[in-house]
């Protein structure tokens, strides 16, 4: 998560500036133009499963295998965000029938051959899923995996900051860090969601939204909150707490 | 067989029984870990295993001063595992003076936890390293070759049973099962933070409670860790639990 390229990406898709909204429609488009597939899709998920919300596609037929998905209940997207793992099809005349019975037909009717599903998750913080589409049979080689988990990571932290998140700032610049590993910003996550009693995907926002305001980084944060020098729960939440204020005048 | 020589062979029947349908990354990692304690002269062992980019993340420790003194490699960049996992070979010292010398500030911080000797073991698929298992001594002095190749046996069975499954390529094994590891490592930590907060326990405990519950139940430590976030487990329950078992002392 902390990968340079990861960060690079990012950078690239918000340098057009505008809206956080248009950053899933600028992300699918920059990784068609990275990897050797002919579609990339990415649709929200919830704990529940598809949210049957398509965030962006780079055409109609990508936009559709999406919706597919959703309405038959099955499918790589389905399979890879309930699993937390990347669901790798290589080819689908061989292996897609036996495995999606309904999915698998149309999409080879739709002229798709291949299909390679990356989970967006932060533990237990479920957002969504990157789907790659190719017309042509044939594996992502090492090197094009390692590049798609990048664009899968770079896609958490695009959808993570699409979430429904009142009292955070809309800043543009807190968007585009890439999540920080650390077990400490795990720990402080689950801390700030018992506090605040809020979900575990609002309170990495709020606890990411705090870094940036204060002009420190999430792991130093989180390493206040989990030695309880600092609570989210007796201030301004997420923004700047009572407490906090009083520490670093 | 003697007592030892049964564990042993109980715990390559383990590394090796990954394909069964309830697999469990973290648990598996959990059991080379305490079993690499049981079995070596060893006083603690940590785990480092390596996303797609080749980051480093810890990952199952035999206790807590381990943990601390692998997340402290990674953070100064300098240590035996760290030596291990971009050579791909074992790693260790004859002696102290041989080790500060290799690592000063490893060292020091080795000591103050009370440990006096670490070495590191690769974990290792053909040309790919993909972690490595790190064993620490209270006494000084290397780990004895006998048991070094215990060690690195029981780490080569662990890596193989970690990345096989029969109809994916080498890269997308990798890929998907450290995949699913680092996301298990991440639940189990916004677990902890969950249990921390509600019971007011420091985050070593919390892990501790989460554990012997896990356990004294037979269930698996990530199912735990679930249901701790989905509030399907009752805090209550965990802590009575604990107290009565294991002596774990609460705090509050």
């Amino acid at each position: 998560m902390r990968s340079p390229r990861v960060a690079e990406i990012l950078s690239v898709i918000a340098d057009g500036g505008g809206e956080r909204a248009a950053l899933p429609a600028r992300l699918c488009a920059v990784c068609l133009s990275a990897l050797p597939v002919s579609g990339v899709g990415v649709a929200l998920m919830t704990v529940d499963g598809p949210s049957g919300v398509v965030l962006a596609a780079t055409d109609e037929r990508a936009r559709q295998l999406e919706e597919l998905q959703f309405a038959l209940g099955e499918g790589p997207c389905v399979e890879a965000s309930g699993g937390g793992r990347p669901v790798l099809e290589p080819d689908l005349v061989v292996a897609g029938s036996p495995r999606w019975p309904r999915f698998g037909a149309a999409v080879l009717d739709a002229g798709v051959h291949a299909i390679f599903a990356f989970p967006l998750h932060v533990g237990a913080v479920r957002v969504g899923v990157l789907d790659l589409y190719r017309d042509s049979a044939g594996r992502l080689t090492g090197p094009d995996l390692v590049e798609a988990l990048a664009f899968a990571d770079a896609a958490t932290v695009v959808v993570l900051n699409l979430q429904n998140h009142d009292g955070v700032e809309d800043t543009p610049s807190a968007l585009i860090e890439p999540i920080d590993g650390r077990a400490v910003v795990h720990q402080a996550t689950g801390m700030i969601a018992i506090q605040l009693g809020i979900t575990l995907a609002e309170a990495l926002l709020r606890l990411r939204a705090h870094a940036y305001a204060a002009g420190r980084k999430v792991s130093g944060i989180a390493a206040d909150v989990v030695d309880r020098r600092l609570r989210f729960d007796d201030g301004e939440p997420g923004i700047t707490t009572q407490r906090d204020r009083r520490e670093r005048p | 067989m003697t007592s030892r020589e049964e564990l042993l062979a109980a715990t390559f029947v383990d590394l090796a029984d990954t394909l069964v349908a309830d697999f469990d990354v973290i648990d598996f990692l959990h059991t080379l870990a305490t079993r690499s304690v049981e079995l070596l002269d060893a006083d603690a062992a940590g785990i480092m295993l390596a996303d797609h980019d080749g980051g480093l993340h810890v990952m199952a420790s035999s206790a807590e001063e381990a943990r601390l003194l692998e997340l402290y490699e990674l953070q100064n960049n300098e240590g035996p595992c760290l030596d291990c996992f971009r050579s791909g070979r074992p790693v260790a010292r004859d002696d102290l003076p041989a080790m500060r010398s290799s690592w000063p500030a490893f060292t020091e911080q080795l000591q103050l936890l009370g440990f006096h000797s670490a070495q590191a073991l690769p974990m290792r698929l053909r040309e790919e390293t993909i972690g490595a298992l790190n064993l620490f001594r209270l006494e000084p002095g290397r780990l004895g070759e006998a048991d070094l190749g215990i060690g690195q046996a029981m780490a080569d069975v662990a890596t193989v049973g970690l990345i096989q499954e029969r109809s994916l390529a080498a890269s997308e094994l990798l890929a998907t099962q450290l995949q699913t590891a680092l996301t298990s490592r991440v639940r189990l930590e916004q677990a902890k933070g969950m249990l921390a907060e509600r019971t007011g326990l420091p985050m070593d405990q919390a892990f501790r409670l989460m554990r012997d519950f896990a356990r004294g139940r037979g269930r698996r430590l990530s199912d735990v860790a679930a249901h701790i976030i989905d509030g399907s487990i009752d805090d209550s329950l965990l802590r009575r639990r604990s107290r009565k078992g294991t002596g774990t002392r609460p705090q509050t």
